[in-house]
């Protein structure tokens, strides 16, 4: 049987969630030795080579980039699992929810503490590269369906190790209290 | 100036915590708001702090801390208002006013406001300037009544006609509402000389003969709830209490409901003889009649009535000629508030406080206003008392049907020939009331109000009656030309969210996620797994402290049961999965911020 | 000596003096009911709905129904476990709950209750809600986006004249607790520490003070909520 093929990827989260999963000591040895990695930043491939068995994403959905790729990942795995607190509930990066997007972009570009005065043409970023920022940070659920969910912030590597040898190997996940945990 | 009205109403009211609402109202209504100074005061004068002043004002619908402009216009936005032409009188109000609902016009002249259902569904669209009711209203007469408001003209004075009359032509009350008496039964009819049970009856007979008579005619609540009359009675004359009280509640705020209204119109002083008895079985001392401030036009009418039944030794001390039966009545203005319907939050309103429903037990009867036991009877159930008490409960228990005795009476709106009030006995089967009332091409029938249920044809065979169809009275009928699930179910939820009071979690916060729900499937991105969402999350509503939370998803459940086909044929076909998310909707407002145009 | 009523809960004989809610009635026969909005010394409110149980048929709050003679009671059941949290997850959309950036992450009784009910996510849509931070007090900070509205600071914190320093403001999905201005200012260390103890999450905090315990010491770190009860 060929190992199964994992894939990562960082949305609106701050990569804490990827440092867990690298957290895991000396296990990752049994890890790499356990599955393969595709797309993500670990290994820096960019582009999907072949279908995967699990998608494991960090972070919620702040611009259509995001949507894009948690599209993408939804395309080619077949188990998609949010972990951390940002794909789930959209996180600190959703702190700006409750607030009009205009008045977000004016307050980063033009009248926070750091920009007042400096930018003096008083353009907010438009070019055609860049993203499109969504009218909230959605968790990656409201957008796609995902199947399963590792809370924390970050998840702790124990979890994150449970979870991903409890697909792989199809054995029930073990859950002691102490592991889930939202901070 | 304004702080004089504060202070009298304050004076007028001696200072007393619990009158706080009359106070409020009295200045709201003086006002056109409630300012911060007079928040102040009063917090001052009742020993009161500012957020206690503050958390009763926000409570209530008609009442605000913001000027509401020196005309203050309501406009009914329930159903049955929506159905028969609302949307281009309001139009025509926002032209003419110059400002949109939920605002006041620059000069502070005018202020233009949605309210759920004022009690006129017979006669929509109808709206509320101060508190004085307009009803029938179109584009001209909209135009009419705003040119008089730029002229000052007093608003008593805008009306064009008196309609149908009746009581509604008295000096007292000098309204424009009609009553659409469409049948009268034992209970409506004018053939009773009011005060002829206290005078020849009451004084030979003692307050447990009373009970035992209104136990034997079976009659229960006439609200909706349907609790046995007699033997709530009986639980608060036994109950221990240094004094008792009888609490009429007027507060008939379920959207189609307007019996109430036609009854306080013409029979007020059957009902504060109904008040009377009820006084005399349990030993109360005291009444109050909880009336809803949409009925506010009714209340000088009301208190001439009690005026003059004091004058007749029908209230007051040793009524009746009964040494030591003293007992009198006073009116309570509610303040808008839906859920003041519901008993306990009725009292607790009338303390003066937020109408929050309490835990029960200890039940009103055990320990209801002033912590004392306390009847709260709706205004139909007293005014059926004086008759049971006039023909014998054995006559009332003939009527209707073995379980379900006695007369109802229904108010119908919506797609019919004939809307109006009728006195029916319990029995009728809905094509009954739909052959009564000439409604033709009936896709559905709402009984009960938004809180009760939606049914279609193939159960127009059921019965009203406790054991099957139970109604606090309201039928609002659809034709096929009315699109259940946009109109009317989603009109039914937003009056709830509007009316939650807050309290339990899943009444506060469910209410709002089965709105988006079915707005999801009314989009085109509904999956079968959104309707058994719907069907689950009801199981929730469950759990609430109190019939609003009870039934607030009535309205998608019961149409859910009934019309499910309506339902299923908005599904996408095939899908399993589907959030609902669109992209190009997400970005929109951040493209504009940006002056960008989606480019997927 | 007091009337000893019997009852049933999940099916177990207890005995439970009358006239306590059921509630108590549980806990003295070491029996777990989740529970929120209540508060040991505060009368009960039955706001939060978590206590629900059902008995003849129909649901009641725990903490506000008395116990009586002969009563069963349901309580650890899957379907109303289920009705739990999903309480627990209406609290978690309605407001704004970002546990890693709250102060009280770890003492906090709701995250401990979704903790105990192993919520992975609300199967509601969060709804992020606008909401305020009142850092007027010159004691207490309040950060509206936490509130769960269960009343128990409304309930418990008045002044000598019995005025309440906390109250709720307008109706419905809208409702937030607001502050008096000025017994708010005027706060006892003494009430403005019970403000803080009292309130079950992040919503009320002290001013200046931050993150007093670490983690690994928090209440709810090593043991769900109740553990302190054998069933």
């Amino acid at each position: 049987m060929s190992k199964p093929v994992i894939a990562t990827a960082t949305l609106a989260g701050c990569f804490g969630c990827h440092m867990s999963l690298l957290d895991i000591d000396e296990k990752i040895l049994d890890l790499i030795e356990l599955v393969e990695f595709n797309k993500s930043p670990i290994d820096d491939i960019k582009n999907f080579t072949k279908k995967c068995d699990i998608g494991l994403i960090e972070g919620g959905c702040c611009n259509s980039e995001n949507v894009h790729v948690l599209k993408d990942f939804r395309k080619n795995c077949n188990i998609l699992i949010s972990f951390g607190e940002c794909a789930i509930m959209g996180g600190l990066p959703a702190y700006r929810n409750p607030i009009p997007i205009k008045e977000c972009l004016e307050e980063a570009y033009l009248n926070g503490p750091s920009v007042k005065g400096h930018n003096e043409s008083g353009i907010i970023p438009n070019d055609e590269e860049i993203p499109m920022m969504l009218d909230k940070v959605y968790p990656c659920h409201e957008i796609v369906k995902i199947d399963y969910f590792l809370p924390g912030c970050p998840p702790s590597a124990e979890l994150i190790w449970n979870a991903l040898t409890a697909l792989i190997t199809g054995n029930e996940m073990e859950l002691s209290y102490e592991i889930i945990k939202f901070d | 100036m304004e702080n004089n009205t504060v202070h009298s109403a304050i004076r007028k009211y001696n200072q007393d915590k619990m009158r706080l609402m009359d106070i409020l109202i009295e200045i709201q209504d003086n006002e056109n708001y409630i300012s911060d100074d007079a928040v102040r005061i009063i917090s001052e004068k009742l020993e009161l702090s500012l957020v206690d002043v503050e958390q009763t004002i926000s409570f209530y619908h008609f009442l605000s801390k913001e000027p509401q402009g020196k005309y203050t216009i309501y406009l009914n936005n329930s159903i049955v208002s929506n159905m028969m032409g609302r949307q281009i009188v309001a139009e025509t109000f926002e032209n003419e006013a110059g400002c949109k609902f939920g605002e006041v016009a620059e000069d502070g002249i005018i202020g233009l406001f949605d309210t759920a259902c004022i009690g006129m569904s017979d006669q929509e669209p109808a709206a509320l300037i101060n508190g004085n009711v307009f009803i029938h209203l179109t584009p001209f007469r909209v135009k009419e009544i705003v040119r008089d408001m730029r002229t000052g003209k007093d608003v008593k004075k805008m009306h064009t006609s008196y309609l149908d009359g009746g009581q509604n032509k008295s000096e007292y009350l000098n309204s424009a509402v009609r009553n659409n008496i469409m049948r009268m039964g034992p209970v409506l009819t004018d053939d009773y000389n009011p005060g002829t049970i206290i005078m020849n009856n009451l004084p030979q007979l003692t307050p447990e003969q009373v009970i035992e008579e209104i136990k034997t005619s079976n009659i229960r609540g006439r609200g909706g709830a349907g609790f046995p009359t007699g033997l709530k009675w009986e639980f608060c004359r036994i109950a221990k209490g240094d004094k008792k009280y009888i609490l009429c509640n007027a507060d008939e705020g379920e959207p189609g409901t307007y019996k109430d209204r036609v009854i306080l119109t013409e029979r007020p002083k059957l009902l504060f003889e109904g008040m009377v008895i009820a006084g005399y079985s349990i030993g109360a001392t005291e009444g109050i009649l909880y009336l809803r401030y949409e009925y506010k036009y009714l209340k000088h009418y009301l208190e001439n009535a009690l005026e003059e039944a004091r004058g007749k030794n029908l209230l007051g001390n040793d009524i009746g000629g009964i040494k030591g039966f003293n007992f009198d009545i006073r009116i309570q203005l509610g303040a808008g508030a839906y859920i003041c319907g519901e008993e306990s939050a009725l009292i607790e309103s009338i303390e003066g406080k937020r109408g929050e429903p309490r835990d029960r037990p200890p039940y009103p009867v055990e320990k209801g206003y002033n912590d004392c036991p306390t009847v709260v009877n709706n205004v139909e159930t007293l005014c059926s008392v004086v008759k049971i008490m006039l023909k014998g409960g054995e006559w009332y228990s003939s009527l209707g049907t073995p379980v379900s005795t006695g007369t109802k009476v229904l108010n119908i709106s919506g797609d019919c020939k004939y809307p109006g009030i009728y006195e029916v006995e319990w029995g009728l089967t809905i094509i009954d009331i739909l052959d009564m009332v000439g409604a033709t091409d009936v896709q559905a029938i709402q009984v009960g109000g938004p809180s009760g249920s939606l049914i279609g044809p193939e159960e127009f065979d059921r019965k009203l009656c406790y054991s099957d169809l139970v109604t606090g009275g309201s039928f609002i009928i659809f034709n096929f030309n009315r699109d259940l699930l946009k109109n009317v179910v989603l009109n039914f939820t937003d009056f709830f969210i509007e009316e939650s009071c807050g309290s339990c979690v899943p009444c506060r916060s469910m209410i709002p996620l089965f709105k988006q729900k079915l707005e999801k499937i009314l989009s085109g991105n509904g999956v079968a797994s959104d309707l058994e969402d719907l069907q689950s999350w009801g199981k929730l509503m469950k759990t609430n402290r109190c019939g609003l939370g009870h039934t607030a998803a009535n309205p998608i459940l019961t149409s859910l049961k009934n019309f499910r086909y309506l339902y299923e044929e908005k599904l996408e076909r095939g899908k399993e999965y589907e959030t609902g998310f669109n992209l190009e909707q997400a970005v929109s407002e951040s493209c504009e911020a940006t002056t960008r145009v989606p480019n997927f | 000596m007091a009337d000893i009523i019997n009852f049933t809960i999940d099916g177990k004989e207890c005995v439970a003096e009358k006239g306590i809610s059921i509630l108590q009635a549980t806990q003295e026969n070491d029996i777990y009911i989740p529970t929120l909005c209540n508060y040991e010394g505060v009368k009960p409110k039955g706001s939060c709905r978590i206590c629900t149980i059902r008995t003849n048929g129909q649901f009641a709050t725990a903490c506000t129904t008395p116990v009586a003679d002969g009563m069963e009671i349901e309580n650890n059941t899957e379907e109303i476990n289920d009705l739990r949290k999903s309480i627990i997850e209406l609290l978690f959309v309605e407001g704004n709950h970002f546990c890693p950036a709250c102060e009280m992450s770890g003492d906090c009784e709701l995250q401990a209750l979704a903790y105990r009910f192993q919520m992975m996510v609300p199967r509601f849509t969060f709804q992020f809600p606008k909401r305020d931070i009142d850092a007027g007090n010159p004691k207490i900070l309040m950060d509206c986006n936490r509130c769960i509205r269960c009343k128990r600071c409304i309930r418990a914190i008045k002044d000598e004249k019995g005025r309440s320093v906390f109250a709720f403001y307008r109706r419905g999905e809208n409702i937030k607790v607001h502050i008096d201005p000025e017994l708010g200012s005027k706060l006892t260390d003494e009430l403005a520490e019970k403000s803080v103890t009292i309130c079950p999450v992040g919503a009320i905090l002290p001013r200046e003070k931050g993150f007093r315990i670490p983690i690994g010491q928090r209440k709810f770190d090593h043991e769900p909520i109740g553990s302190e009860y054998k069933h």
